[in-house]
């Protein structure tokens, strides 16, 4: 066998992102072919980089790659990309497709040890859950250096001699980082509302109904709720667990809902107070199941956490559900 | 804004005596729980800590412990249904959101 004869493969990209590579990342945010979102792993250049220029590790989720390369405008550097399975670089280091075993044998596949005369790769930060530098040179002879978190300080991280601050170590999740991701919560929701509304109908023409424009707007808005409004209010919510935070703006919503139809604490609203009622036991905890879904998309929460929180939200939500349901079916018999 | 999550919930263990003071969990926690005081790391908030396993997988000297796992809880609803270990595998139209 003469794997020494092996030819090498280099792919050419640049820093420039086209009209399509935008438009790619903003439907993957609507949840849109999120999952055939790739590039092809392997060793890219950007540049015209050479034997000492720094390689970066990247995942094969294009918004991760896209994300990396429009960084390094006027930079020369080899990228190698990680067969991920096209998942971002800090869920795949999670999962530990980013890892140790993949970033090694990909070193072997594109034999970096020709294309470079140094030995050090640097790996995002974030892939350091799924990457152990120590054994990664012990297996290669590699050194890994973990970089910043985010793409943009790489100029600035390789301008100070690999050396990363604090402030380039620590993760963000500011106003805007939460907001990018609600779309994709919010096209989570479409199928089972979709089914929701069926039953509703379904309830309508067995004349157990009716339910009507209050109760889409209702529910419609107990869901952006719970996938828009808690994630981008997030911090200023003052409790701590995420379906918490859901439910209190639940149930102002709720509270909303009632007044708007003519609830003013001396009248009761244009519907039964059973209903009224009903309403604040079926919003509140549908905020509060969407806001707890969205520890999935936070940068902070623990699994200890999370599975705390569940173990007393998910039967509260059930109980409360199940209470708000009877009241208003009980509501639509007796009228 | 700080944002901050449960207290009293990470499962995160500093072995001190098998410490070498190498600094790497500095290096890798996305979320500053550590510091190094002297010549030993130590942990400065555990409740920052979103055990991603970080820091335990870089350690040379497997002073840290954490159980790894995702803070995600769709991931852990279809855990309980599916009767597996919860794990970051959305797909589109799931309905899940981590990845």
């Amino acid at each position: 066998m003469q794997i020494s004869s092996r030819e090498l493969k280099i792919i050419p990209t640049s820093s420039e992102l086209t009209f399509r590579d935008i438009w790619g990342t903003w439907k993957a945010r609507w949840g849109i072919g999120r999952m055939a979102f790739i590039v092809e792993p392997g060793l890219y250049r950007i540049g015209t980089p050479d034997n000492n220029s720094p390689v970066l590790v990247s995942a094969n989720y294009k918004m991760s790659f896209d994300s990396l390369r429009k960084e390094l405008n006027g930079v020369n550097a080899w990228i190698l990309v990680l067969d991920t399975k096209g998942i971002n670089v800090w869920c795949a280091a999670g999962k530990g497709t980013f890892g140790t075993q993949e970033l090694v044998n990909r070193m072997s596949i594109v034999q970096l040890e020709k294309v470079v005369s140094h030995r050090t790769v640097i790996v995002p930060q974030l892939g350091a859950p799924g990457i152990s530098a120590h054994l990664v040179t012990k297996a290669s002879g590699f050194k890994v250096v973990f970089g910043p978190v985010r793409a943009k300080d790489l100029k600035e991280f390789i301008k100070l001699g690999l050396k990363a601050t604090t402030e380039m170590r620590t993760v963000k999740f500011n106003t805007y980082d939460r907001l990018v991701l609600t779309p994709v919560e919010l096209v989570g929701t479409f199928k089972i509302s979709l089914m929701i509304f069926g039953v509703l109908f379904l309830l309508n023409l067995l004349g157990i109904g009716p339910f009507g424009l209050v109760d889409l707007y209702a529910y419609l808005g107990a869901v952006v709720v719970g996938c828009v409004l808690t994630p981008v209010l997030l911090p200023w919510i003052p409790v701590r667990a995420f379906a918490w935070k859901g439910w209190i703006l639940g149930f102002i919503w709720a509270v909303a809902v009632n007044v708007l139809n003519g609830w003013n604490w001396t009248a009761v609203p244009e519907y039964s107070i059973l209903r009224a009622l009903g309403y604040l036991f079926i919003l509140p905890p549908i905020s509060a199941f969407l806001a707890m879904n969205f520890t999935g998309s936070s940068t902070f929460t623990s699994f200890s956490g999370v599975l705390k929180e569940m173990r007393r939200a998910v039967p509260a939500i059930i109980i409360s559900i199940t209470l708000g349901i009877v009241l208003i079916l009980v509501n639509s018999f007796i009228l | 804004m700080k944002h901050r999550y449960l207290k009293n919930v990470a499962t995160l263990n500093l072995i001190s005596s098998r410490c070498s003071g190498c600094g790497k969990c500095l290096e890798v926690c996305p979320h500053n729980v550590f510091l190094l005081e002297g010549r030993k790391s130590v942990i400065v908030d555990k409740d920052r800590c979103m055990e991603c396993g970080a820091c335990a997988k870089n350690c040379p000297s497997n002073a840290l412990e954490v159980k790894p796992g995702v803070g995600c809880a769709f991931a852990i609803i279809m855990g309980w249904l599916t009767g597996t270990e919860p794990n970051c595998d959305c797909s589109p139209g799931s309905g899940g959101s981590c990845c």
